[in-house]
């Protein structure tokens, strides 16, 4: 089953309705408590990545059956350069304005794949970032 | 889905209802429907937060209590006060002429449940300590909030204390005297003169497992009228012995919002209201709050002080409470309330065995145990709500459009229900006017126009 969601470009107060939709979601189909936590905290990181590097907004796919959950976060750019630092723990380019928002101590990524069962990140310069992450039910 | 082990203590007279479903639309979990003209709640929805009888404009959801001759079955008849009973009342009204009155009832002894706030304290603080991995700790304090959790973030429970309420500490204190002075137990009778709703059902809701501390609840809006009625009637003078020992400044303040979370080690917030309560649950379940030691969460707004069987207006009984507390203060200087060193045995007792085992789930959002099943009526569910109008309307008599599809694939409504869909059916020639004026008696009960003329020309 699939379901889409707008992510608002650059409100931060709005970042976390998407993942907190898709949690209502796998509430409702009574999937473990477990992973419902572990697929949130992973979304939502990916949801706030949007909000805080990205422009024009992006969105939310999910596809769920029985064996596993699939959400994939896509906005337009500007795109990672180099994945794997930006997956490093505390690397960051955030912004002096994300950094007041709180955000922005590089600690996201990690914790996307912390709580994924697999990551994918599929990124360049001036494209799109498109973050896949999948937890096996 | 059913959760019959949950007793929920709110009753619809259905003589004083006229069906005008603020109930429906105040709830904060979707649990009320309109069925016949009349609410209908959804008791593994219902969490006891009192909002719906709060919002009733004729006095038609009540609380369910004892009767208050239950006192009398037993020979020592122990009244536990939370300190908003105090608050209730002016400062002019010494406390002992509260409890005087409430001995004058009938009640054989009285004591402040704000006594045992130092074994909460302690006891919180040990768990905290040999639990750092379940940081940010939830009191378990307020019931009403607990059953949000089991019900709507079960992902959090672990985050919960799992420790005995606090009356039902001071149950156990009190009783654990009277045995010792030698009454037997059966001729030991407990009661919580309650400012809420939740308490009531906590106390009903039974537990096969374990031997009752609590006997039974008295509201505390009954016991209000009753001693305001009889102050107001006499004077009196007072005993020069106190009735009942003396409150500290944290016993009174522990029922008002910031009791538990100043004394709280680390950081910690407070956080009263249930709107507020949900809003953060479903951050914190985001892990989008962090670096947090300690919440203090209540339903009611000002915590028990607007508890919704208080008589008194919230912010008057903070400031009458604040006042009290203060008095306190200046009487006895109190101790480091974290030393371990001084407390005596009963302390000592109760601090170890007032934790409970693991708080269980009950989950209330869940369409089917199956996920196979919840995933054939998601599916349904989807369809219905890209059909729906989506303006909340409550016509149907579900608060909302997602509750009303939630409800058709649950077989507890139809989707003929929703009057967008019922009009756009009938000009199709697909429902007669007939059927569809049936459907909505259904809903609204048949007299909504009762005893009223109505003239369509005018
Ligand atoms: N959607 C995206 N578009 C563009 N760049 C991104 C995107 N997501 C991550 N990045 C880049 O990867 C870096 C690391 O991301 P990560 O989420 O780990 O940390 P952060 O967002 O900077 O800080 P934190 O998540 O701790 O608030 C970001 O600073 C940014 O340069
Ligand atoms: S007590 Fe609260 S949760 Fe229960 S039906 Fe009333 S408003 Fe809803
Ligand atoms: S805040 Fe106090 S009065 Fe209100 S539901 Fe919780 S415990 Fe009861
Ligand atoms: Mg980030």
């Amino acid at each position: 089953m699939k379901f889409e969601f707008d992510i608002a470009d650059g409100d931060f107060a709005k970042a976390g309705t998407s993942s907190s939709q898709v949690k209502h979601i796998l509430k409702q189909l009574n999937v473990d408590t477990k992973i419902i936590k572990k697929t949130t905290v992973a979304i939502y990181e990916a949801e706030v990545n949007v909000v805080a590097h990205a422009v024009g907004g992006g969105k939310l796919l999910a596809d769920i059956n029985l064996e596993r959950i699939v959400v994939e976060v896509a906005d337009l750019g500007p795109g990672i350069a180099d994945i794997p630092q930006a997956m490093v723990e505390g690397f960051s380019t955030a912004s002096p304005e994300v950094i007041s928002m709180g955000f922005g101590a590089g600690m996201g990524l990690p914790n996307m794949r912390k709580n994924a069962d697999k990551l994918e990140i599929i990124s360049g310069v001036d494209e799109g970032t498109r973050v896949v992450i999948t937890n096996y039910i | 889905m059913s959760n019959n082990a949950i007793h929920h203590a709110l009753r619809v007279d259905y003589e004083k209802c006229r069906g005008c479903c603020n109930c429906m639309s105040v709830c904060p979990t979707d649990a009320i429907r309109i069925r016949n003209g009349k609410p209908l709640i959804f008791q593994h929805r219902c969490i006891d937060c009192g909002k719906c009888y709060r919002a009733c404009p004729e006095s038609a959801i009540r609380v369910e209590q004892d009767d208050f001759n239950e006192i009398f079955k037993y020979t020592r008849r122990v009244a536990l006060l939370p300190s908003i009973l105090k608050g209730q009342f002016p400062e002019t009204i010494p406390k002992q002429r509260i409890y005087s009155e409430l001995l004058e009832m009938g009640f054989t002894d009285v004591f402040e449940v704000g006594m045992m706030w130092r074994v909460f304290h302690l006891a919180t603080a040990r768990y905290i300590k040999n639990n750092q991995d379940k940081k940010p700790f939830i009191s378990s304090f307020c019931p009403a909030v607990l059953r949000l959790i089991q019900t709507r973030f079960p992902s959090l429970l672990d985050h919960v204390i799992p420790m005995r309420a606090p009356v039902d500490i001071a149950a156990l204190f009190y009783r654990r005297q009277l045995l010792a002075q030698g009454v037997p137990d059966d001729e030991i009778g407990t009661f919580y003169v309650t400012p809420c709703a939740a308490k009531v059902s906590a106390v009903k809701t039974p537990n096969p497992h374990e031997r009752t501390i609590l006997n039974g609840v008295i509201n505390m809006d009954y016991i209000y009228n009753r001693v305001w009625k009889r102050i107001r009637g006499e004077e009196k003078d007072m005993p020069p012995e106190p009735l009942a020992e003396t409150l500290c400044e944290k016993g009174v303040l522990w029922f008002l919002t910031a009791g538990e979370s100043e004394y709280a080690r680390g950081r910690s917030l407070a956080i009263d209201g249930i709107a507020n309560v949900i809003e953060f649950l479903e951050n914190m379940e985001n892990e989008e709050i962090s670096d947090i030691d300690f919440l203090e969460l209540r339903s009611c707004d000002q915590s028990c002080a607007g508890g919704v069987l208080t008589s008194c207006n919230r912010f008057l009984t903070v400031e009458r409470l604040r006042n009290r507390a203060e008095r306190s203060r200046k009487a006895t200087c109190l101790k480091d309330p974290d030393r371990w060193d001084d407390i005596d045995d009963d302390t000592e007792y109760l601090v170890d065995h007032i934790m409970l085992g693991k708080i269980n789930p009950k989950p209330a959002l869940t369409l089917d145990e199956d996920m196979g099943r919840a995933m054939v009526k998601m599916e349904k569910l989807q369809k219905i709500l890209a059909i729906l109008p989506g303006v909340d309307c409550g016509l149907c008599g579900s608060p909302n459009c997602q509750a009303l599809a939630e409800d058709v694939v649950n077989g507890d409504a139809s989707l003929r229900q929703c009057i967008f869909l019922q009009k756009k059916r009938v000009a199709g020639d697909k429902t007669k006017i007939t059927e569809a004026g049936k459907i909505l008696d259904a809903v609204w009960g048949k007299n909504i126009f009762d005893g009223r003329a109505i003239d369509l020309e005018e």
